[in-house]
């Protein structure tokens, strides 16, 4: 009968040889759209992300798994720096963009998030009309010269998010009416609208039902063409289904890290065996 | 998508756009974060405007000038009837004894002239500062004592330099023949600068150099004691029943709409229901906190009933569940665990409603507790005034020693204040609970 | 006895009960009957309410209708000429009987008057006497039936629970009592004012002279009293204005500010700064308002050729807008604090900059709040009274210059009902006039403020 104390060391003890200091898997892509290395976060005093390193291919979906608390929508919020808005947080590392690191003077946090577009758990969707938040980002960047652009690019970006054919009438309508499926393709719609590179997706479809979540999918596979896509999800048939790579994390260390089919049919660490057959998460 | 209109932009063309528009949008950014500091700190510096003018009138209006004299204690003259009643003090010769000693002091001068004006230095609270100090110290009878007078409020704004020898003798408040004694007190170092014992113990006048606000502040605690004796029964009561007891209908609704709406109620407003139901009606007299009390605690009531319904709404329903389930009745479970519960947010909202009663003065004025009462109120049922309503008559005197002394009594207002909303802070803070 | 001893002697019996009844249960128990149904002192509670509560009503009833009764019997003194006069000599006279009673003699009263004073006094050392025999009497013996029914069958906490159940239900009902007393208070009066003068000419009357005595102005009209409200009315909203021009763009940007901007440490600082503005009492406003700011914005105007009231309404509406701040930015600082972080987080994630974000995302999500809380301060604007009264002066001037003298509803009402006044006068009935408008105001203001927040709640839900 071992004591509490000697369990607790057995414990960690089994977590710090579980846990690699390296992730397995190859981090590196060939045309990498966005890097992160040796990214570390910490909110106040507690530190979310330890050392993490990925590429983020272009014209890819690369999937973030991994129980909750892991550090996957940390990681994410990183790429936009969305983390700016949270009090007490701090970010150690490297995170580029193409060649520009995102945390560079240089480098406005406006034109960073205008390229890298973002679409959050729950569908928020501005309190004005559908237009009107489609239109809202083109407005604020100066996209559209004139009404005529603004009207073709609302149109381009409902089209894109195959919402228009169902809205199209009713364009003058609070974007809060439409239902939780429409209402997340319509902010998907508003990321569209600004033409970003890249979109981060952050548990798109985790408010949604099976019939909205399986639209949003089919989404996500018409726009991999034109853009690099970075979704956060709970379901992992769900990044089975969308992505190209798969990236599992664990309690703030990327794990594993590969093409989807091979991190889902042949996982090379223990965790990441564990946590897709089911055993926790 | 095969009908996807033109019009996007690439994301290279986006970016372009996007940085073109970036340096209006910092500077428009850096504008509104501008507007916003200006908005703080202007609050803030009307603040420290305040505070500024008040300290500054306020703290040497706690300080008064005092002339030092030998006095002779003479036990007939000051006690004729030998009993040491009021009676006899008040006919007793204090003044005289007093007039004596400054004439002395300033080696007797002669001629009517010379005399007034160096009685014109002493207050006319003298005699009876004489009496009593008589009175605390029996056993000097019969010895000369040197005893601290004040000096009439001319002379101790002369002394602060509010009054100039520059200006021609005509125009000056006290003459030339004033100043020359002033000067000789003070170099034979008979004046002297020290804290008001006047401003604590003093009660109304029209002398600002014995004015004090004992009376005031007396008036107020009785008034503040009614208060609070009626409106945290009330309060409590009304929040217990409203969020615990009663069914929610049509008559709670009415009775919220009710408390909602007296909220609104100018306070002024109070007061003429004061008077036209306490006072003409009841026939109650004028001027008594009892009335003040009555009316300042409605007022307050719905600040009380408003925090103590929100404290008893957050204790969280399981530890009612808990009670009733060992068969404690409704009542032993709100008295014996949801009211303790919610005590501190209970007390906080009666604290910060007793704050808002201590500092309110048109109700006040309404019921008559505007009038000059120069007695400390014994009772509930004495006329007294409030210490905002000190402050308020005080404010109507022109003269500069009473800028001084209102703003003293403002300081000592304020100081009650600021110890009650950092009493229900620090209360709120110890006693915060988490579920 | 006098009152306060007779409450203390009633109190005392029942305290008295309080042991009485809680020995008796014990002594039942130690006798080992069956066991009671409610804790000793539930029972000893019940003897002691039984005995306090009707001899407490007697009091109140009593000593609240001995004096009307009074007033009645007196009348049977009145030579028949002053029975036929008006209300308001009857009062006079009665003021006169009332001095004898008080032993507050002014020369030689009519004999007739002494001899109702004298009778007045009896009645009152009788009625005093009879009080108290009959409280004890009352107290003690309703006690002692209390008392009597203490058995351990005794349902005592039902009882007590009962009767403390109606004593709150009955402390609910004091705010419907005050509305009540208010509304009715103010009413009577005013439509006792409204038989003397037309309401058309008190609400649109263009002139305010309500003759103050020894205070007659020059060219006022010959002496008539006017009753006109619109100059104090104009002189309100001036005032009101002035502080809203103030306080409305400080306290939000204030608000957004603390709210979108600041970091936590600058907010815990500052926000209990502005409280602290939002503590200090009116008659210190007005002292400063009167003291510094009426004769700084004097000295202004006139070094840049302007003429100015010493006391101009825009030192009132600079110092009432002061007040206002807190108010404002806290109010405006909670539905702010309302809005869903996720849609900052939309805006901020489509690119916009901060103040974007603010102004069009927050601010419009807010507005209807904000709306509220303007609303809110107008009200209390029109409503506060002791920065009006020390810096506005009293001169009814119709005047839109903010450098004008101008006089306020609140500030007439303090002016007319403070010292003694002749309860008759139309003067004095013009403030419960006055008084009743400025209910009607604000209370629409407050009702207009909660239609809009309901609005906004349904909005989010």
């Amino acid at each position: 009968m071992m004591s509490n104390e000697q369990l607790i060391n057995t414990k960690q003890k089994m977590e710090d040889r579980l846990i690699p200091d390296h992730t397995v898997g190859n981090i590196y892509v060939e045309n990498a759209r966005m890097s992160a290395r040796k990214v570390n976060v910490y909110y106040s005093d507690k530190q979310a992300l330890d050392d993490v390193n990925l590429d983020i291919g272009s014209s890819q979906v690369i999937a973030f798994i991994g129980p909750s608390g892991c550090g996957k929508s940390t990681l994410l919020r990183c790429f936009n720096r969305m983390n700016d808005t949270i009090d007490g947080c701090r970010i150690e590392g490297e995170i580029k963009i193409d060649k520009d690191d995102v945390h560079d003077p240089a480098i406005d946090v406006v034109s960073l998030r205008a390229r890298v577009g973002m679409v959050f758990q729950k569908p928020n969707p501005f309190p004005k009309s559908i237009y009107d938040n489609i239109a809202y980002g083109p407005r604020i960047h100066g996209l559209a010269a004139t009404k005529v652009d603004l009207d073709n690019i609302v149109q381009y970006a409902l089209h894109r998010a195959g919402l228009w054919a169902e809205v199209k009438d009713r364009l003058d309508k609070p974007g809060t009416g439409l239902s939780g499926g429409q209402q997340q393709r319509l902010c998907i719609a508003r990321a569209i609208a600004v033409s970003p590179e890249v979109i981060l997706m952050d548990e798109p479809c985790s408010a949604l039902d099976p019939i909205a979540t399986a639209k949003i999918e089919e989404l996500i596979h018409e726009l991999r063409e034109q853009y690099t896509i970075v979704i956060v999800t709970h379901s992992m048939q769900q990044a089975a289904r969308v992505s190209d790579r798969t990236a599992y994390f664990h309690l703030g260390k990327l794990v594993e890290v590969g093409e989807t089919t091979q991190v889902f049919t042949n996982p090379q660490h223990e965790l990441t065996q564990d946590y897709i057959t089911g055993r926790f998460g | 998508m095969t009908d996807t209109p033109k019009g996007a932009l690439s994301p290279k063309e986006a970016a372009k756009y996007v940085a073109g528009s970036i340096a209006a949008r910092n500077r428009s950014e850096s504008w509104f974060q501008f507007w916003g500091r200006s908005a703080i700190a202007l609050a803030l510096a009307f603040l420290i405007l305040l505070f500024v003018g008040i300290l500054s009138q306020g703290i040497p209006g706690m300080f008064q000038h005092y002339v030092i004299l030998e006095v002779e204690l003479h036990k007939d003259r000051l006690d004729p009837q030998g009993n040491m009643s009021e009676d006899s003090l008040y006919a007793g010769d204090a003044g005289g004894l007093v007039n004596e000693a400054i004439m002395r002091a300033l080696d007797d001068p002669q001629g009517r002239k010379q005399k007034r004006a160096a009685r014109s230095i002493m207050s006319s609270g003298s005699a009876l500062r004489l009496n009593h100090f008589l009175k605390d110290n029996l056993d000097l009878i019969g010895q000369t004592v040197t005893v601290k007078f004040a000096v009439d409020d001319d002379i101790d704004s002369f002394l602060r330099g509010f009054i100039t020898r520059e200006t021609p003798d005509a125009d000056r408040r006290i003459n030339n023949a004033v100043i020359a004694f002033v000067d000789k007190l003070s170099a034979d170092g008979r004046i002297s600068y020290e804290f008001s014992d006047y401003l604590f113990t003093g009660s109304a006048s029209r002398n600002a150099e014995i004015a004090g606000i004992k009376g005031a502040l007396v008036g107020s605690i009785w008034t503040l004691l009614v208060c609070i004796l009626i409106a945290f029964p009330l309060g409590v009561g009304t929040a217990i029943y409203l969020e615990e007891i009663a069914p929610k209908n049509r008559f709670t609704e009415i009775i919220e709409i009710n408390i909602n709406n007296l909220a609104a109620v100018p306070s002024v407003v109070f007061g003429i229901m004061g008077l036209a139901i306490f006072i003409v009606f009841f026939g109650l007299p004028r001027s008594i906190p009892l009335v003040g009390g009555i009316v300042l605690a409605l007022m307050t009531l719905p600040t009380i009933i408003i925090s103590s319904r929100a404290a008893i709404r957050a204790v969280p329903p399981s530890i009612r569940d808990a009670a009733l389930g060992v068969g404690a009745s409704r009542m032993q479970t709100i008295f014996h665990h949801v009211i303790p519960l919610a005590m501190p947010g209970i007390l906080t909202g009666t604290i910060i409603g007793m704050a808002q009663a201590l500092g309110e003065t048109a109700p006040l004025l309404m019921i008559g507790m505007v009038a000059f009462i120069v007695d400390v109120p014994s009772g509930m049922l004495e006329p007294a005034t409030a210490l905002p309503v000190q402050i308020f008559m005080w404010a109507d005197f022109a003269e500069r020693m009473f800028i001084q002394k209102t703003s003293a009594a403002i300081i000592v207002l304020l100081a009650f204040l600021i110890t009650m909303n950092a009493g229900a802070i620090i209360l709120r803070k110890k006693l915060e609970r988490r579920w | 006895m006098s009152l306060t001893s007779l409450v203390l002697s009633v109190l005392m019996i029942g305290a008295v009960y309080f042991f009485m009844g809680q020995r008796l249960i014990t002594r039942y128990r130690s006798l080992g009957k069956a066991k009671a149904h409610s804790l000793p002192h539930y029972h000893g509670l019940w003897a002691a309410l039984t005995s306090i509560l009707p001899g407490l009503i007697l009091l109140v009833i009593w000593s609240i209708g001995d004096d009307f009764l009074f007033k009645q019997m007196v009348k049977d003194f009145y030579p028949t000429e002053i029975l036929s006069m008006g209300t308001m000599d009857q009062a006079v006279v009665r003021a006169k009987i009332m001095n004898v009673v008080e032993g507050i003699a002014f020369g030689t009263p009519e004999p007739w008057i002494q001899a109702a004073g004298e009778a007045w006094i009896s009645w009152k050392s009788t009625s005093d006497l009879a009080l108290t025999v009959l409280a004890i009497a009352v107290s003690v013996g309703s006690g002692f039936c209390g008392y009597r029914q203490i058995n351990p069958e005794f349902r005592s906490r039902n009882n007590v629970e009962r009767i403390l159940l109606w004593a709150l239900a009955l402390s609910s009902m004091v705010a419907i009592l005050t509305t009540l007393g208010i509304v009715l208070s103010v009413l009577f009066e005013s439509i006792r004012f409204f038989k003397l003068v037309p309401p058309q000419d008190f609400l649109l009357g263009l002139e305010w002279n309500p003759q103050f005595e020894g205070a007659e102005r020059a060219g006022s009209g010959g002496g008539t009293a006017t009753y006109g409200m619109l100059p104090m009315f104009v002189g309100t909203f001036l005032i009101s204005a002035i502080a809203l021009f103030v306080a409305v763009p400080v306290g939000l940007f204030a608000s957004i500010y603390l709210a979108e901007y600041a970091t936590t440490r600058v907010r815990a600082v500052v926000k209990p700064l502005l409280e602290i503005l939002a503590g200090v009492p009116t008659v210190v406003y007005g002292f400063f308002a009167a003291l510094t700011v009426a004769p700084f914005v004097k000295s202004v105007g006139e070094s840049m050729g302007l003429e100015v009231a010493s006391e101009s309404a825009l030192a009132a509406g600079l110092v009432m807008g002061v007040m206002i701040i807190p108010f404002i930015s806290s109010l405006s600082d909670d539905v702010i604090n309302a809005v869903p972080q996720a849609l900052r987080d939309a805006a901020y994630g489509l690119g916009s900059t901060k103040s974007e974000t603010v102004r069009q995302v927050v601010l419009p999500a807010a507005l209807p709040g904000i709306v509220a809380a303007v609303i809110l301060a107008v009200s209390r604007a029109i409503g506060e009274t002791m920065i009006v009264v020390m810096a506005a002066g009293l001169a009814a001037n119709l005047s839109f210059n903010p450098l004008d003298a101008v006089t306020t509803v609140t500030s007439q009402i303090v002016t007319i009902l403070v010292g003694d006044q002749e309860f008759e006068s139309a003067k004095t009935l013009s403030a419960f006039a006055l008084a009743l408008i400025l209910i009607l105001i604000t209370l629409s203001l407050n009702f207009l403020a909660l239609q809009v927040v309901k609005k906004y709640r349904e909005q989010y839900d």
